[in-house]
């Protein structure tokens, strides 16, 4: 099955064996390695780059092959970060709690420690019971089911609701942005049981392993988040590349001709909506405990709107395009808004960057999608010399065929 | 031989303009028919009913030996029944092969699990060399349709249609853009299609309707108004006056 994949496309091969010395090259350079080059920081930044990468990958499958601009991936990517969260702060609080009531005169019995693991975590909120949603909290596995069945039972009940009325283009594109709005807002409340605009916090530490320090575990997650990410893009690849990816693609490009072919369109597009959502669901999952920190900010509409622009600027309708305006535009963007760039002074007046980054992304979209629709990933294009045929929709006459073969020879 | 599709009593509205007006319509198993008529008379809006696009207001449509109600299935639904269309305008997924683009028409399971586990079998590939050797493209196979001319997207969307192995092919203006050769080939497409399926052809040039040979249906205001072969209705007073005449 994969070799086949492999074969047909071999700009799989070239990512992987990009990814991997990436990931040797930053390995060896850490501090975990000893060598001290790339900091402990910077390994969870590009940790947390490469599920971005992930979660752009979902979005270049659903947007740059389905046709389908969604608005709201954030919202699943958050929502994963949410179900890991759950456990991680769970099990912390849970070891803090053993160890100070161990000290006690008289053992603590289950409920006691379980009411003070919820007066913990919910003192901030002015609670301490602890909500139904947390049910499962005490159980990874549990958990991390919970990690691809939430966002994914979410994106089944909306796109079914969504696909089956032929909600499509900026209206569906306008209800994916609502969707991510209102669990946001939701989110913020206080009594949604998830601690509102405080978050859940302190995921960096893992539970039982206080000892280690964070140079170790910054290492495991950016490997976990690079394995992930070659996972996620082999599986996209071969989803593309047989017939399920022509019909999608054709999908894109003239829904009601896929329809009199005889394909359910309605069912393609949820399969692509929700299988989508439970990969951001798993970038998620990866991303937060690196990030340490989650709060309903994080899934706010403009949240999405960035995952559409790195995989515009990066080039959509092909993987590798997501990725690289993943990486691309995050790192720009932390730079320039890390105060690391310098301030650029006009005599009259000063630029400085960490006010006008927004400006200059939204001109580079602009820029992009008007001047170079194809995006980063279009200068491979250049280099492998493929050309595409630059005729869409235009009926050229029966007596146009020399021109013809003269593209075709280029 | 059986009635394939029956249509009767078909009516239609578009904010108070009547589009189709009681119109009844039968084709059998193996039939070519041309549908003729001015502009406006409701041909593409006939296909469209018929292909459950627009859902008319009355009327009752059967179809098959089993007369299921087409009424209220949808459109891919009623693809799968097999009824196939071709658009005026040729409409092939551009950015794909050739190959690509007949692969998908091929007639298979349609579910999205079986097409991600979906691999050509060796008939699959023998069916689409063979058509696209009857369409003329077989040195293309590998080409983007989006590079083709006009004619052979034609080709191509025909090439599609047959690879659905529909019961009935709606064709709407299969010959329009085309030269005076490529009109030949399709004429013969259809014609050699039409021997194991209902056609019914939508064409507004009446030298290409002579070539297809067969039973003609004019259409007039959403309703037939005569039936018959080409001589019989061109020779009608009513039909020259609302269409040949002017």
């Amino acid at each position: 099955m994969s070799q086949g994949v492999l074969a047909k496309n071999p700009s799989v091969l070239t990512f992987l064996a990009v990814l991997g010395l990436f990931t040797l090259g930053v390995t060896l350079m850490s501090e975990w390695a000893g060598t001290e080059i790339v900091s402990t920081s910077l390994v969870k930044t590009l940790g947390k780059t490469l599920c971005l990468a992930l979660v752009a990958v979902a979005m270049d499958l659903v947007w740059g092959y389905t046709g389908i601009l969604s608005l709201g991936h954030f919202a699943f990517f958050g929502l994963g970060g949410y179900m890991i969260g759950m456990w991680l702060m769970y099990e912390r609080t849970h070891g803090i709690v053993v160890s100070s009531l161990a000290e006690a005169p008289i053992p603590p019995t289950e409920a006691e420690v379980v009411a003070a693991i919820g007066n913990q975590i919910f003192g901030v909120v002015g609670s301490s019971e602890f909500p139904p949603i947390w049910a499962f909290a005490d159980s990874l596995a549990l958990q991390l089911v919970l990690v691809v069945l939430v966002p994914g039972i979410l994106a089944f009940v909306f796109g079914w609701l969504a696909f089956r009325s032929r909600v499509t283009g900026v209206y569906l594109s306008i209800l994916t942005q609502a969707m991510t709005l209102a669990l946001a807002l939701y989110l913020f409340q206080n009594d949604s049981g998830l601690r509102g605009n405080n978050g859940l916090s302190g995921l960096q530490n893992l539970p039982g392993l206080d000892h280690v320090p964070q140079s170790s575990i910054s290492i495991w997650f950016f490997w976990a988040s690079a394995g992930a990410l070659a996972l996620g893009y082999v599986l996209s690849a071969w989803i593309v590349s047989g017939k399920f990816g022509s019909v999608i693609r054709g999908i894109r490009d003239n829904e009601a001709r896929v329809r009199f072919l005889g394909y359910p369109v309605e069912t393609y597009k949820l399969f692509v909506f929700t299988v989508t959502a439970m990969v951001a669901g798993i970038a998620g999952a990866l991303y937060y405990p690196q990030a340490g920190i989650i709060n309903p900010a994080e899934i706010a509409p403009i949240a999405s709107i960035y995952l559409a622009v790195w995989v515009a600027i990066g080039g959509r309708g092909r993987l590798y395009g997501a990725v690289i305006g993943a990486f691309f535009v995050s790192l720009v963007s932390s730079w320039f808004t890390g105060g690391q760039a310098p301030d650029v002074n006009l005599g009259l007046y000063t630029i400085k960057w960490v006010d006008w980054w927004l400006v200059l992304l939204g001109l580079s979209f602009v820029a992009v999608t008007l001047l170079a629709p194809k995006g980063i990933g279009g200068l491979v294009d250049l280099w492998t010399g493929r050309l595409a045929p630059d005729r869409h929709g235009a009926d050229l006459g029966p007596d146009a065929g020399s021109l013809r073969e003269a593209e075709a020879e280029q | 031989m059986s009635t394939l599709l029956e249509v009767s009593g078909v009516s239609v509205t578009f904010d108070g303009f009547k589009a189709i007006n009681n119109l009844s319509f039968a084709i059998a198993d193996a039939e070519m028919r041309a549908i003729i008529g001015p502009n406006g008379a409701g041909k593409t809006t006939f296909m469209d009913i018929v292909t459950g696009k627009t859902r008319p207001d009355e009327g009752r449509i059967l179809w098959g030996d089993a007369n299921i109600s087409l009424l209220g299935l949808s459109e891919a639904r009623i693809a799968r029944e097999g009824i196939g269309r071709k658009f005026q305008k040729p409409t092939v997924f551009e950015d794909q092969t050739v190959r690509e683009n007949l692969l998908m028409a091929l007639r298979n399971a349609r579910g999205p699990l079986q097409v991600l586990f979906y691999r050509p079998r060796r008939e699959d590939l023998d069916r689409v060399h063979e058509l696209s050797g009857e369409i003329g493209l077989l040195d293309a196979l590998d080409r983007k349709s989006g590079e083709l001319s006009h004619g052979q997207k034609q080709w191509l969307e025909i090439g599609m249609l047959l690879a659905q192995e529909p019961r009935l092919l709606l064709v709407d203006e299969p010959a329009a853009g085309m030269t005076p050769a490529e009109r030949e080939h399709t004429t013969a497409l259809l014609v050699e299609a039409a021997k194991s399926r209902a056609v019914v052809v939508i064409e507004h040039d009446m030298e290409f309707v002579r070539r297809l040979g067969c039973k003609v249906t004019v259409l007039h205001e959403g309703a037939v108004l005569a039936e018959g072969s080409l001589d019989h209705v061109t020779a009608n007073q009513e039909v020259i006056d609302v269409y040949l005449g002017r």
